[in-house]
C-alpha cells in the first residue's frame, strides 16, 4: 500500500520538491526562531518579575504573584488559543483607543508573544530562587562601594545568580523548544504543522513524524552540549559539590 | 526601576503577611468587579445546553490523568532502578527512552502513535481481524499510552536521582543485618527513594494534568474538546476558553491541596 | 548605552510603522492550514496550490487587491477573521444563517452536494437509517459536522469530529471510522488517489438548506461592505469574462459554480 512503499521512500525528505525536507527545514527554521525569541521576551519578563516579586509594593508582589499562579495553572495549549486571538484583539483595541489604525501583527510575533508570557512566569520563578541564593554580603559589598542600583544589578546580581539560575533556565529553554510545537494548533507554520501538512499530502505518516522528531531531538541534544559548556564556564570560581 | 533610594537592599524577607491587608481587599474588590462584568456582559446562555457534556468531558480528563500518572507511575521505577544499578544494556536503553520521550513534543508523538502507527496497523488484516482491533481502532489508546510514557520517562529521571541519593550507609546497614538484595529494596531502598520522590510528584501531576488536553487533536473528547466543540457551535471567542481556564485552574487547585494533604499525612522520618 | 538603546527604540518604531504601513493595502486571505485537496493545499515548495488558491487569485487580480495568503487552523478561522488577524475567509466556507450571524459572505462561487463514503464491502445507505450503529468521521466546524449532529446522532454509534478533513479520510483508510461524510467533490479526489482504493461512494444525504447552506462564499468581516462589493463584482467579472470556467477545467470535468 501507498503507506508502506512511503515508509521507505526516503526520496520525500529530499531538500528541493518534490521533496518535502526544504518544507520541514524551513519549519525547523520558524521552531527555532519562535523558541529564541520567546525565550528571550520570557528572560525579560523574567528578570523583571523576579525583581518586582523580591524588592516591589505590595500590590506589585501580589500582582506578579497571580500572574506566575495562573499561567502555571492553566494547559499552555488553553493559554496558547486565548492569547493568541486575544493579544491581537487587545492590542488593536488599545489603538482603537488611543486613534491610531490597526496594525498587523504577524503570526511570528503573536507566536514569540504567547510563548514568551508562558515562559516569563515561570522564569520569574527560577530567577527569583536564584536572586535569593546570592550572598547579601556580596550586594551590601557592592553598596558599600557606592555602586548605583543598576550597575549593582549588571556588575554584580545578575552574574552572582547566573550559576544557580542556569540549570532551571536551561530546562526552560528545552521546553520553550517543545512548546512551539503547540501553534501548530493555531495553524502557526512551525516544524511539526508542515511535519502534519507534509505527512497528509504524501500519507507517508510515520516517514515524516519520525523526521521530525530527529530533528527535535536533534535540537534537545545539542542544546545539553551547550548547556553543558556553559554551566561550566559560569561555575568557574565557584566550589563545586563535595 | 522606580526605586528613589540610592543603593539597592540586599534581599530582605518582607515580613509575614497578614491575608487581608488594605490593598488586598482592594485587588479583591478589582477582581469581583472583572469577574462580574465578564458574567454580566460576557454571553454564557450556552452553558445549560454543554452542561452534561463538559461534566462528561472532566472525568475523561480526569480518568486519563490518574490512569496514566498511576502506570506511568509504576513504569518510572524500573526506569530509574536499571538506571542506578542495573547492566548498561538495560540503563542504556531505559536513559535512551528517557532521552527520545523527554527531546520531542508530546503531540509530535501522539501523532506519531496515533495516525503514524495507526496507519501501519490498518494495512494488517491479521491486526484488523484480531480481537484487540475494538480497542486499538478507538482513540483513547493511543491518548493512553502517549501520557503514560511521557509520565514515566520525566518520573523515571526523579526516580533515578531519587534512588541514587539514598545514603550508601543505609543500604550497608541493611545488608549487614542479613537482608537479601530484594528484601533490602523492598524494605529499605524503595520506601527512602519513594520519600524522596514525593515532594516532585505533585509537581510532575500538574504537569501531566496540563498535557492532557492534547489528546483532543487525536479525537479523544475530553474537557478540552467540549470546549472546543462550544467555540466552534457558539463562535465564542473567549467565554469558553476564560471558563476552560477556570476549570482547569480549580482542578490543579485541588490536586495541589491534595499532595500537600497526603504528604501531610506521610511520616517523613528524617527523609 | 543610553543613545543607542534610544535609538534601536526609534528605529525600531520607524520599521514597525513602515511595515503597518506598507501592510495596510494587503488584503490577508486566511486558507485552512490544513491539506484540503483539491481546493486548498500545501505542496512540497511551500507554496498552496489548487483550485480555490487559483480562484483567489483570480479575483485579487480582478479586483486589484494585493492578496497574501495566510494559513490559519481550520478551527479556529471565524475566531481569526472577527478578531482581525486575517481580512477574508477562502476556504470552501458554505454561506449558513449561523454563520451569517457572526459574519458576512459574499455570492456563493462554487456550490456542491454532500455525500458520504464508506468501505467497500460494507453495505450501507447515507440515511440515518443506514448509519445505525456505525462511527461517521466528519471535520470539525463545518457544515457536516452540523448535519451529522442534527440527523444522524439518533442512530449512528459515534460521530468522531476531525480537526482537518484528511485525517478523517486517513481514518476511514484506516478502519477506525466506518463512514465520512463531506463535501461530494473533496471526498471524490480522496477516493481517486492511493489511499482511497478501500472505499467507495454511499450516497448523498437528503438535503436541508437551513443546515447546508447555499453555496460557498467568501468569508468576511461584517461591516466591510466595500469589500465585500469588490469581491462580488470580481465574481461577476470573473464568470462572465471565462476566467472562472478556463482554470476550472483543469480540476473538474462538470461545472462546479451549480444551480
Amino acid at each position: 500500500m501507498a503507506v508502506d512503499a512511503g515508509f521507505l521512500n526516503l526520496n520525500l525528505l529530499a531538500l528541493s520538491p518534490p521533496g518535502w525536507g526544504g518544507v520541514l527545514l524551513e519549519g525547523f527554521a520558524a521552531s527555532l526562531q519562535l523558541a529564541v525569541g520567546g525565550f528571550t521576551l520570557g528572560l525579560m519578563i523574567g528578570i523583571a518579575g523576579a525583581f518586582g516579586k523580591l524588592y516591589g509594593g505590595p500590590i506589585l508582589r501580589d500582582l506578579l504573584e497571580v500572574y506566575t499562579t495562573v499561567i502555571r495553572a492553566v494547559p499552555e495549549l488553553v493559554l496558547i488559543l486565548l492569547l493568541y486571538y486575544a493579544g491581537t484583539d487587545a492590542v488593536n483595541a488599545l489603538l482603537g483607543l488611543v486613534g491610531l489604525p490597526r496594525v498587523d501583527i504577524s503570526g511570528l510575533a503573536a507566536g514569540i508573544f504567547v510563548i514568551g508570557v508562558v515562559q516569563g512566569a515561570y522564569q520569574t520563578e527560577v530567577l527569583r530562587g536564584a536572586i535569593k541564593a546570592v550572598p547579601p554580603g556580596q550586594i551590601e559589598a557592592a553598596r558599600a562601594y557606592g555602586m548605583s542600583p543598576l550597575k549593582t544589578l549588571r556588575r554584580i546580581t545578575l552574574p552572582a545568580m547566573l550559576p544557580y539560575a542556569i540549570p532551571g533556565l536551561s530546562n526552560l529553554w528545552l521546553i520553550a523548544t517543545k512548546d512551539t510545537a503547540l501553534l501548530a494548533v493555531v495553524g502557526f507554520s512551525e516544524l511539526t504543522l508542515v511535519t502534519r501538512q507534509a505527512a497528509g499530502s504524501t500519507k507517508a505518516y510515520m516517514l515524516f513524524f519520525c523526521a521530525a522528531g530527529l530533528m527535535y531531538l536533534t535540537l534537545t541534544l545539542v542544546s545539553n552540549r551547550v548547556i553543558a559548556i556553559i554551566e561550566k564556564r559560569a561555575r568557574r570560581g565557584i566550589a563545586g559539590p563535595v | 526601576m522606580s526605586e528613589t533610594k540610592v543603593t539597592m537592599p540586599a534581599y530582605v524577607p518582607p515580613p509575614p503577611r497578614r491575608l487581608l491587608e488594605p490593598h488586598r481587599i482592594f485587588l479583591i474588590a478589582v477582581f469581583g468587579v472583572i469577574v462580574f462584568c465578564a458574567i454580566y456582559f460576557m454571553r454564557w446562555d450556552w452553558l445549560p445546553k454543554y452542561q452534561t457534556r463538559l461534566l462528561y468531558g472532566i472525568g475523561e480528563t480526569l480518568f486519563l490523568l490518574f490512569s496514566t500518572a498511576a502506570v506511568g507511575f509504576l513504569l518510572a521505577l524500573p526506569i530509574g532502578l536499571v538506571q542506578v544499578t542495573g547492566p548498561w544494556p538495560l540503563a542504556a536503553l531505559a536513559r535512551g527512552f528517557c532521552t527520545l520521550i523527554r527531546g520531542t513534543p508530546l503531540l509530535l508523538q501522539l501523532w506519531l502513535l496515533y495516525y503514524g502507527l495507526g496507519s501501519v496497523f490498518a494495512q494488517y488484516p491479521e491486526i484488523r481481524q484480531s480481537m484487540f482491533w475494538p480497542y486499538l481502532r478507538d482513540a483513547w489508546p493511543y491518548g493512553f499510552t502517549a501520557l503514560m510514557l511521557s509520565f514515566a520517562a520525566y518520573e523515571g529521571e526523579v526516580m533515578r536521582g531519587a534512588f541514587a541519593g539514598v545514603p550508601r550507609g543505609e543500604l550497608e546497614a541493611a545488608r549487614a543485618f542479613g537482608m537479601n538484595r530484594f528484601t533490602m529494596f523492598r524494605r529499605i531502598w524503595l520506601p527512602r527513594a519513594f520519600y524522596r520522590a514525593l515532594p516532585t510528584l505533585s509537581g510532575e501531576t500538574v504537569l501531566q494534568l496540563k498535557s492532557t488536553p492534547l489528546v483532543a487533536t487525536i479525537t479523544v473528547v475530553d474537557a478540552y474538546a467540549v470546549i472546543t466543540r462550544v467555540r466552534q457551535d457558539t463562535f465564542l471567542v473567549y467565554e469558553p476558553l476564560l471558563l476552560l481556564a477556570l476549570i482547569y485552574m480549580c482542578l490543579t487547585g485541588i490536586l495541589v491541596l491534595l499532595f500537600r494533604y497526603l504528604e501531610s499525612r506521610i511520616p517523613s522520618r528524617g527523609a | 548605552m543610553k543613545h543607542m538603546i534610544k535609538a534601536a527604540f526609534v528605529a525600531t518604531a520607524v520599521s514597525v510603522a513602515a511595515i503597518s504601513g506598507a501592510q495596510a493595502q494587503d488584503v490577508k486571505v486566511g486558507v485552512a492550514a490544513e491539506p484540503y485537496p483539491p481546493f486548498t493545499s500545501p505542496d512540497a515548495s511551500g507554496n498552496w496550490v489548487g483550485w480555490e488558491i487559483e480562484f483567489m487569485e483570480a479575483i485579487c487580480a480582478e479586483a486589484k487587491l494585493n492578496c497574501v495568503i495566510t494559513p490559519v487552523a481550520w478551527d479556529g478561522i471565524i475566531p481569526a477573521l472577527t478578531s482581525g488577524k486575517i481580512d477574508m475567509i477562502v476556504g470552501s466556507m458554505s454561506i449558513t444563517e449561523e454563520r451569517l450571524k457572526t459574519i458576512d459572505f459574499s455570492d456563493k462561487y462554487y456550490n456542491t452536494p454532500t455525500s458520504i463514503i464508506g468501505a467497500k464491502g460494507d453495505d450501507f445507505e447515507a440515511t440515518p437509517e443506514g448509519l445505525s450503529g456505525k462511527i461517521l468521521g466528519v471535520q470539525v466546524s463545518t457544515i457536516h459536522a452540523a448535519y451529522a449532529d442534527k440527523y444522524f446522532a439518533p442512530t449512528a454509534d459515534d460521530i468522531k469530529q476531525y480537526q482537518t478533513q484528511d485525517e478523517a479520510n486517513q481514518d476511514l483508510a484506516a478502519g477506525r471510522v466506518d463512514a465520512v461524510q463531506a463535501d461530494a467533490i473533496a471526498l471524490d479526489a480522496f477516493l481517486k488517489s492511493d489511499a482511497g482504493a478501500c472505499c467507495e461512494y454511499k450516497g448523498n444525504v437528503a438535503d436541508d438548506p437551513a443546515i447546508l447552506g447555499a453555496g460557498v462564499g467568501v468569508g468576511l468581516r461584517k461591516g466591510e461592505d466595500e469589500l465585500k462589493e469588490k469581491i462580488n463584482a470580481a465574481i461577476a467579472a470573473i464568470r462572465a469574462n471565462g476566467t472562472y470556467e478556463e482554470f476550472s477545467k483543469e480540476y473538474f470535468d462538470f461545472d462546479i459554480y451549480g444551480g
